[in-house]
C-alpha cells in the first residue's frame, strides 16, 4: 500500500493531538494543537485519497530523485511571496499603527512572523530545494534515505505552519529568530537530523571520488544549525501539555547564548548554505569553473573558524564583559577577509565573460547577488566596531543592514538559483520570458536601493537624536520626537519593500508560467557584442 | 571542570590547535601539485546535465 506507514503514523498523531487539545495545561496550547489536529487529519485525507494498491514501481537508483526538489521550488516561491508580503505589512504598521489589528495581527506577532517567514520558510526551502539538488549532481549519486527526502520536507513545513501560527496565537520564546516553543523546536530537531542523515549518507555514497566545495559549505551549515539550535533550546517546559517554558540559562549568559546563536543562524544559515549555493549556481550559469578552487577552500575554512566568535558584538555596552564585546568585535572584523575573499572567488568566475551581464538577466542578478554580499559583510562588521556601534545599536541603520544582507544577498542568489532550476527540473526549453527576470532585477534592485538608504538616513537621525545633549548636559529630544522624525522614512521604507514584493510576484507568475510549459513570445534579450571587424 | 578551567584552556590549546589546524589547512590547500587536482575538482559541477 503506497504511503501506508504515512498513513498509519499521522493518523496516530492526530489522536495523540486530539487529546493534547483536550487535556491542554494553557488555553494557548490548546488552540495550537487544534490547529496542528486540522493539519495532520487533512493530510490523512489527502494521504488517503491517493494512495493506491499497485505494487510499487522499481526505483532505479541511477536517477536523481528530483521530486521532492520540484516541491521545494514551489515552497520557495510560494513562502517567498508570503514572508515578503508579510514585511510589507509590518513595515505599514510601523508607519500607520492603525493597521495593527488586535490581538493576533500586532506588530509584535507579526514581526516574528516576517522574520522566520522569509529566514526559515523562503531561505530555508531555498536551501532544502538547491541542497539536494546540487548534492545530487555533484556526487553523481541519488538521494540517499528514499521517502525520509519526503518526511525532511514536509516535516520542515510543518514547523514552518506551528511556528507561524504559534506567533499569531501570541505563543513566543522571545527569543530572536528562535521564537517557536520547546515543543515546535524538538520536532525541528527531528526534521533536522533526517535531513543530515539523508545529505551525509548521499555523500557518503558518492559515485564522484572528491566532494565538490558547496558540499562542504551546505553541510557545515546543516551540521552548525544542529548545534545552534539545540544548545540555544535548552529548556525546560512547565508542562508537558502546555506552551510556557524556562531556558536552561540566565541573565547574561543567556543573553550570549541567544545571540551566539543568533549571529551563527545569519553566518551559517544565510551565509554558508548560500555560499554552497554560489558555488554550484554562479559556475553553472557563467559555464566555467570558479575562479579559484584553492581560494575556496580557505575561504571556507576561514568562515568556519571566524564566524562563531562574532556573537558578542551584538551585546556590545550592556551587561556581557568587556573582554567578550571585544572579543566579537575583533572576529567581525577579521571577518572581513573570508567574506571579500568569497565575494572576489564568486566574481572572478565571470572573468572572461563578463559580456553575459549585457545579454543574461540571471547572471546580473547573481552578480548584484554577490555584490551585495560584499558590501553587507563590509558594513556589518563596521557596524561591530564600538565606536561605530555607539552609534548605530538599536537604531534602524542595523535593520537596513540586515536588509542589505537578506534582500541583496540571499534573496537575490535565492531567485537566480530557482531560475536556473526551474526549465531543468520540469524539462522547459528555458524560461517562460527573460525579459520578466530583467524586470524582477530591476524592481528587486531598486526596492534594495531604497530600503537601505533610507534606513541609513534614518538610523543615523535616529543615533544622533538619542546622543544630542545642551551645553548642560540634558538630552535634547524626548525618545518620541525621535519616533515621529522617523514617519517619512518609514513610508519610503515600505515603498522600497513592495519595489521589492511586486519582482517577487512578476518571479512567481514568470515560474508557474514556465512549470506551466509556456513561452512567452518575446525578442530575445540584445546587447551580444557585434562581430568584430579586423583592423584595416 | 569549571569555568576557568575550560575558559584557560579555550584561550590557549584550544587557541593554538584550531590555528595550526587552520594554517595546515591552508598549506595542505596550496601545496605543489594541488593545482592540478583542484582545477579538476573546480569542473565537477560543470560535467554532465
Amino acid at each position: 500500500m503506497k504511503h501506508g506507514s504515512a498513513i498509519i503514523g499521522l493518523g496516530v498523531a492526530t489522536f495523540l493531538v486530539l487529546l493534547a487539545a483536550g487535556f491542554a495545561y494553557d488555553a494557548a496550547f490548546a488552540s495550537h494543537m487544534w490547529v496542528l489536529f486540522f493539519v495532520l487529519l487533512i493530510s490523512v485525507v489527502v494521504l488517503l485519497r491517493r494512495t493506491t494498491f499497485e505494487p510499487a514501481p522499481v526505483i532505479n537508483p541511477s536517477v536523481y530523485m528530483d521530486e521532492p526538489i520540484r516541491y521545494g521550488v514551489v515552497a520557495t516561491m510560494f513562502w517567498a511571496v508570503v514572508g515578503l508580503l508579510v514585511g510589507v505589512i509590518v513595515a505599514l504598521q510601523l508607519a500607520y499603527p492603525e493597521l495593527n489589528i488586535e490581538p493576533w495581527f500586532n506588530f509584535g506577532r507579526m514581526r516574528p512572523l516576517h522574520t522566520s517567514g522569509v529566514i526559515f520558510a523562503f531561505c530555508g526551502n531555498a536551501l532544502l530545494a538547491t541542497s539536494f539538488y546540487v548534492v545530487q549532481r555533484t556526487t553523481r549519486a541519488r538521494l540517499f534515505g528514499g521517502d525520509l527526502v519526503w518526511f525532511v520536507f514536509w516535516g520542515y513545513q510543518l514547523f514552518i505552519v506551528m511556528a507561524a501560527t504559534g506567533y499569531l496565537l501570541g505563543i513566543t520564546e522571545g527569543r530572536e529568530y528562535a521564537e517557536p516553543e520547546w515543543y515546535v523546536d524538538l520536532w525541528l530537531t527531528i526534521v533536522w537530523v533526517a535531513y543530515l542523515v539523508v545529505f551525509l549518507g548521499t555523500i557518503l555514497k558518492r559515485e564522484e571520488p572528491h566532494i565538490y566545495v558547496a558540499n562542504w559549505f551546505y553541510l557545515s551549515f546543516i551540521v552548525t544549525v544542529a548545534m545552534l539550535h539545540v544548545v540555544n533550546n535548552l529548556s525546560m517546559p512547565v508542562s508537558l501539555l502546555g506552551t510556557k517554558s524556562y531556558s536552561a540559562f540566565s541573565g547574561v549568559q543567556d543573553a550570549l547564548t541567544q545571540w551566539w546563536y543568533g549571529h551563527n543562524a545569519v553566518g551559517f544559515f544565510l551565509t554558508a548554505g548560500f555560499l554552497g549555493m554560489m558555488y554550484y549556481f554562479v559556475p553553472k550559469q557563467a559555464n566555467r569553473p570558479v575562479y579559484s578552487y584553492r581560494l575556496s577552500i580557505i575561504h571556507f575554512w576561514a568562515l568556519i573558524f571566524l564566524y562563531i566568535w562574532a556573537g558578542p558584538h551584538h551585546l556590545h555596552f550592556t551587561a556581557l564583559p568587556d573582554w567578550a564585546q571585544t572579543l566579537g568585535m575583533v572576529f567581525s572584523i577579521m571577518l572581513w577577509m573570508p567574506s571579500w575573499g568569497g565575494m572576489i572567488n564568486g566574481l572572478m568566475t565571470l572573468s572572461g565573460a563578463w559580456d553575459k551581464l549585457r545579454t543574461d538577466p540571471i547572471i546580473r542578478m547573481m552578480v548584484a547577488a554577490i555584490a551585495f554580499y560584499g558590501m553587507s559583510t563590509f558594513e556589518g562588521p563596521m557596524m561591530s566596531i564600538k565606536t561605530v556601534n555607539s552609534l548605530s545599536h538599536y537604531t534602524d541603520w542595523t535593520i537596513g543592514h540586515v536588509h542589505s544582507g537578506a534582500l541583496g544577498w540571499n534573496g537575490l542568489i535565492a531567485f537566480a538559483a530557482l531560475y536556473y532550476m526551474v526549465p531543468k527540473l520540469w524539462n522547459r526549453e528555458r524560461l517562460y520570458s527573460m525579459r520578466m527576470v530583467s524586470w524582477h532585477f530591476w524592481c528587486a534592485t531598486l526596492g534594495i536601493v531604497i530600503y537601505a538608504a533610507v534606513m541609513w538616513v534614518a538610523g543615523i537621525q535616529q543615533g544622533l537624536m538619542w546622543r544630542e545633549h545642551d551645553e548642560q548636559g540634558f538630552l535634547v529630544y524626548s525618545f518620541v520626537e525621535s519616533v515621529a522624525a522617523l514617519h517619512p522614512y518609514y513610508q519610503i521604507r515600505a515603498l522600497g519593500g513592495g519595489l521589492y514584493l511586486t519582482g517577487a510576484l512578476i518571479m512567481a507568475w514568470n515560474v508557474a508560467m514556465t512549470i506551466l510549459g509556456y513561452q512567452r513570445c518575446e525578442e530575445p534579450i540584445g546587447g551580444a557584442l557585434p562581430a568584430m571587424q579586423p583592423a584595416e | 571542570m569549571d569555568y576557568h578551567i575550560m575558559r584557560t584552556f579555550a584561550d590557549s590549546w584550544g587557541l593554538l590547535a584550531m590555528l595550526l589546524f587552520f594554517i595546515g589547512a591552508s598549506i595542505f590547500a596550496f601545496r605543489p601539485g594541488s593545482k592540478v587536482l583542484s582545477d579538476e575538482a573546480a569542473r565537477i559541477p560543470l560535467k554532465d546535465d
